[in-house]
This record gives structure tokens, C-alpha cells and sequence, in this order.
């Protein structure tokens, strides 16, 4: 039963990932991208942490704190790079 | 009972990701792609992984911490995002009807010229 719910739960995440894609794929300007690469980036650090509940293998919470740092940081880069301040 | 409950967390985090994925692909400007895409993320994923938490409790005080980090930086880069947009306001065709930023900074007003050279 509730194995059956959070499978529900990780499909309808992967579906908005992939609704998120779609906006990344034909955004007009490069902000509206890089809005996308960051939903994305939240939405895939709790995809990695459910996939550490299917696996049962606690290390790919570590893996998505590192991921969420490392999303955190390139979207800051990305964001003062189109502010001219980079 | 405390799996059925967590997943349940886990379910409505996913719907606001869900929804906030629509948005992304809805909202006509990208100030207000900038709302959805990063408020309703955050209440989503802080969502699930309290669900993650709740259903497996050998994981809650490491997607609690999870949860905290990611409520602390996605306004921070929705900020810096927001500030890179503002340089580029004539091109996207935003209304900005009440605009604070320009109104305060000579180094914002600047900035486009800046940015159209760098392009």
C-alpha cells in the first residue's frame, strides 16, 4: 500500500521533471532556461532521495546533498553570468 | 500506518511538482515562470522529503537537513535569478508596472548595455 502511493508519488515527480524539460528544450530567452534547470535541479535532488528509498542504500542521501549544493551553485553562476557581473 | 501517512506527504509533494511543471510551461512571462518555478518546487520538495522522513525514519534527520538546505538556497538563487532578469526586462516583455529596482539603482539601469555587448 504504500510502496504503491510513493510509486504514484516518484512517477508524478518524473512527469514534472519531464514537463520541466520540455520548457528548458524551448524557452524563449536564456532566463526562462535557466528557471527550467532549476526546477529541475530540486526536483531530480528529491528523485536521487527517492531512489535511495527503492535501493534501501542510505549513501544517495549524501548524493543528493551534494547534487542540491552543486545545482545551488551552477544556477547562482548562471545567473550572474547573464547579469554581466561573472 | 506512519508508511501509509508518509507516502501521502510524498504524494501531494509531487503534485505541487506537478503543478508547478504546468506552470513552467503556462505562464506567459518569465517573472511569472520564475514564481512557480521555484516557490511551488520548494513547498513540493520539502514536502516529500518529509514524506521520505516520515515513512522511513532511519532517513528523517537526513532529509530534514535536506529539506532546511534546500528552504535556504532556492530563494537565493530565485533572487539572483530575478536580479539577471531585470537587465534584460525590455527584451522579455514582462509588465513591470510598479518598478522598484530601476527606480533605486543607476548600476541596474545600466546593466542591459552591458549585457547586449556581452551577448
Amino acid at each position: 500500500m504504500a510502496n504503491g502511493i510513493f510509486s504514484v508519488a516518484t512517477g508524478i515527480a518524473i512527469l514534472g521533471l519531464l514537463l520541466a524539460s520540455v520548457r528548458l528544450a524551448k524557452g524563449p530567452w536564456a532566463v526562462d532556461r535557466i528557471v527550467a534547470l532549476d526546477a529541475m535541479t530540486i526536483i531530480a535532488t528529491s528523485l536521487i532521495v527517492a531512489f535511495a528509498v527503492f535501493s534501501g542504500r542510505r549513501i544517495y542521501v549524501d548524493v543528493a546533498m551534494v547534487y542540491g549544493l552543486v545545482g545551488f551553485a551552477g544556477v547562482v553562476a548562471f545567473a550572474r553570468y547573464l547579469e554581466g557581473g561573472l | 500506518m506512519a508508511e501509509i501517512l508518509g507516502a501521502c506527504i510524498s504524494l501531494v509533494g509531487a503534485v505541487f511538482f506537478l503543478l508547478s511543471a504546468i506552470g513552467l510551461l503556462r505562464m506567459p512571462d518569465a517573472f511569472t515562470r520564475m514564481q512557480t518555478g521555484t516557490k511551488a518546487t520548494t513547498l513540493g520538495s520539502i514536502l516529500f522529503l518529509i514524506g521520505i522522513g516520515v515513512m522511513r525514519p532511519d532517513y528523517l534527520g537526513r532529509t530534514v537537513l535536506l529539506a532546511g538546505f534546500i528552504a535556504l538556497t532556492n530563494p537565493v538563487s530565485s533572487n539572483a535569478l530575478a536580479r539577471a532578469a531585470h537587465g534584460f526586462r525590455k527584451r522579455l516583455g514582462a509588465r513591470l508596472e510598479p518598478d522598484a529596482l530601476a527606480a533605486d539603482e543607476p548600476i541596474a539601469a545600466s546593466a542591459p548595455q552591458e549585457a547586449e555587448h556581452g551577448d
